[in-house]
């Protein structure tokens, strides 16, 4: 237990003094810019805001900045900011399909309506350090195509179409929102995507890698990866309709997994779903992965006791904020607490050297 | 509802809509370029919150909470009594307040002025970028095509 102590506010407020110089770094170079930060480590900024769990672009810079770089402790920043606004509302749910994809991708239909487009990627680069960037210089402009200006269709259309998809019927339902009840479970499936949204990238990775590997594997083919900005709409109570407030960008990844069949339904594909702030395409596919292994028993598998099944244990441990208070707690003063294990040891001891010393006297 | 007002609020939807959306600096210059804005009364002052934004499970299913955004919204009158509400992406108080004067002209007779000296450019400029970003998506389209395996 953390115990409150007094004192060492000169030593406190001289660390918070020499960390700020050193976040500032050598003064002979020049000083990082929030937009620098914005513009030039746009994938930084877009972790700290789906992690963060709000989508401020600036304010994620600004929290990268202030952190050092250090993306925990920037998306720490962000949570923190994020209680203090007021809450003005809910949108309506983004239309995904009315999305201006940057990159649209399926691994499952080469020649998929709408297209193939890569977008900005990593995909195919050959992972060599690039020693030109290290010089400075001008990036010539990318080639442009003729643009798409309607709408891309998901490819999960496509397959519902010849109903051998599972559907994913609409409905007007609110989910429950853990910013405003604690979470419980079971925590239902709208739940469960609030909660992976904004996990940390690496334990999600990492649960959905467990699921490759074959804890509770369920076969994954990415269906279709996009990436792009959609438009987000309120309504407005003083208006009387709807309006849209803004665009975000998103990455959304839809996977088609093995089949499931009954009595009473023939065998048919199903589905696991990311969608994250960003453009996030790892952490995308990897919540994908892990809402399909949280499906187990409304799918009817079986319960194999994989981790990634396990719906507290994924749920509980996903959250980086919660995960690094609770870890970086102990560091703190515990003194007391130490205090009364030290006493309990030097008692145990002294109890035992009390037991052998007779009989050390009787030989 | 009549068709009138019907049409009114579709439009009224697109320029607020628009609005939220667009680059302050931009807004801010091309109010600049009008000259002196009207007078007007605070019915709710700038104030910065959050909204959650929803997505559907699936794209089309049930809907869950994806993460929260920045708006800053504000009310005001002007002399004559019109009404402009401003809602606007980010933390900007000065781009919320030139957003609800707008939406308040937009509602009077200096509508068509307005429309064509700020709505219609923003909307001009928004529109370039983003079939720029089209053009560029577009560049990188591929046609795949599978190699036909000798044991086929």
């Amino acid at each position: 237990m953390y115990v409150a102590v007094k004192g060492g506010e000169k030593a406190i407020e001289n660390a918070h003094a020499w960390l700020a110089e050193e976040r500032r770094g050598a003064t002979d170079v020049a000083e990082l810019s929030i937009a620098q930060i914005r513009e030039q480590l746009s994938l930084a900024v877009n972790r700290v805001m789906a992690e963060g769990s709000l989508f401020d672009p600036d304010l994620a810079a600004l929290a990268i900045k202030q952190a050092r770089g250090d993306l925990i402790e920037a998306i720490f920043l962000i949570r923190a900011y994020r209680t203090t606004l007021p809450r003005f509302g809910y949108t309506n749910p983004v239309k995904t399909d009315r999305m201006a994809c940057d990159r649209r991708i399926s691994a499952t239909f080469k020649d998929a309506p709408g297209g193939q487009v890569l977008g900005p990627t990593f995909d195919y680069t050959h992972r060599l350090l690039d020693f030109k960037l290290a010089a400075e210089g001008e990036v010539p402009p990318s080639p442009k195509g003729q643009p798409r200006t309607d709408p891309v269709p998901h490819i999960a259309d496509f397959l519902k179409d010849e109903d051998i998809i599972q559907d994913e019927p609409a409905s007007d339902d609110a989910p429950a929102d853990l910013t405003r009840q604690p979470m419980e479970f079971p925590a239902g499936r709208p739940l469960r995507l609030q909660s992976l949204a904004r996990g940390d990238e690496g334990f999600v990775l990492g649960m959905a890698y467990s699921t490759q590997r074959g804890y509770a594997r369920n076969h994954a083919f990415v269906g279709e990866l996009r990436i792009g900005k959609v438009a987000v709409e309120m309504d407005i109570p003083e208006l009387g309709f709807a309006i849209e407030i803004g665009e975000v960008e998103l990455t959304e990844c839809e996977t088609v997994n093995q089949f499931k069949g009954s009595k009473t339904e023939p065998p048919q594909f199903t589905r696991g779903y990311g969608l994250v702030f960003g453009q996030s395409e790892r952490k995308s596919i990897a919540m994908a992965l892990v809402d399909r292994a949280l499906r187990w028993q409304e799918l009817g598998e079986d319960n194999l006791g994989a981790p990634a099944q396990d719906e507290e244990f994924v749920l509980s441990h996903a959250d980086n904020i919660q995960a690094t208070g609770f870890l970086e707690h102990i560091k703190l003063p515990h003194y007391v607490d130490f205090q009364s294990e030290l006493e309990l040891v030097r008692k145990l001891r002294r109890d035992a050297e009390a037991r052998t010393t007779p009989q050390e006297a009787a030989e | 509802m009549t068709d009138q007002t019907k049409t009114g609020n579709a439009a009224r939807q697109e320029w607020m809509g628009l609005l939220a959306r667009a680059p302050e600096e931009e807004l801010i210059a091309l109010l600049d370029e009008i000259g002196a804005l009207p007078r007007f009364q605070w019915i709710r002052h700038p104030e910065v919150g959050g909204v959650m934004v929803r997505g559907r499970i699936g794209g089309t299913g049930a809907p869950f909470n994806l993460g929260e955004m920045t708006i800053t919204r504000c009310s005001l009158a002007l002399q004559d009594g019109t009404v402009g509400h401003g809602y606007v992406q980010g933390r900007s108080k000065r781009k919320a307040e030139k957003a609800a004067l707008v939406d308040a002209l937009m509602q009077t007779d200096a509508a068509g002025d307005v429309r064509a000296r700020v709505i219609a450019p923003l909307g001009q400029q928004m529109q370039t970028a983003k079939t720029t970003r089209a053009a560029k998506a577009a560049a990188t389209k591929v046609e795949f095509f599978t190699m036909v395996r000798g044991e086929d």
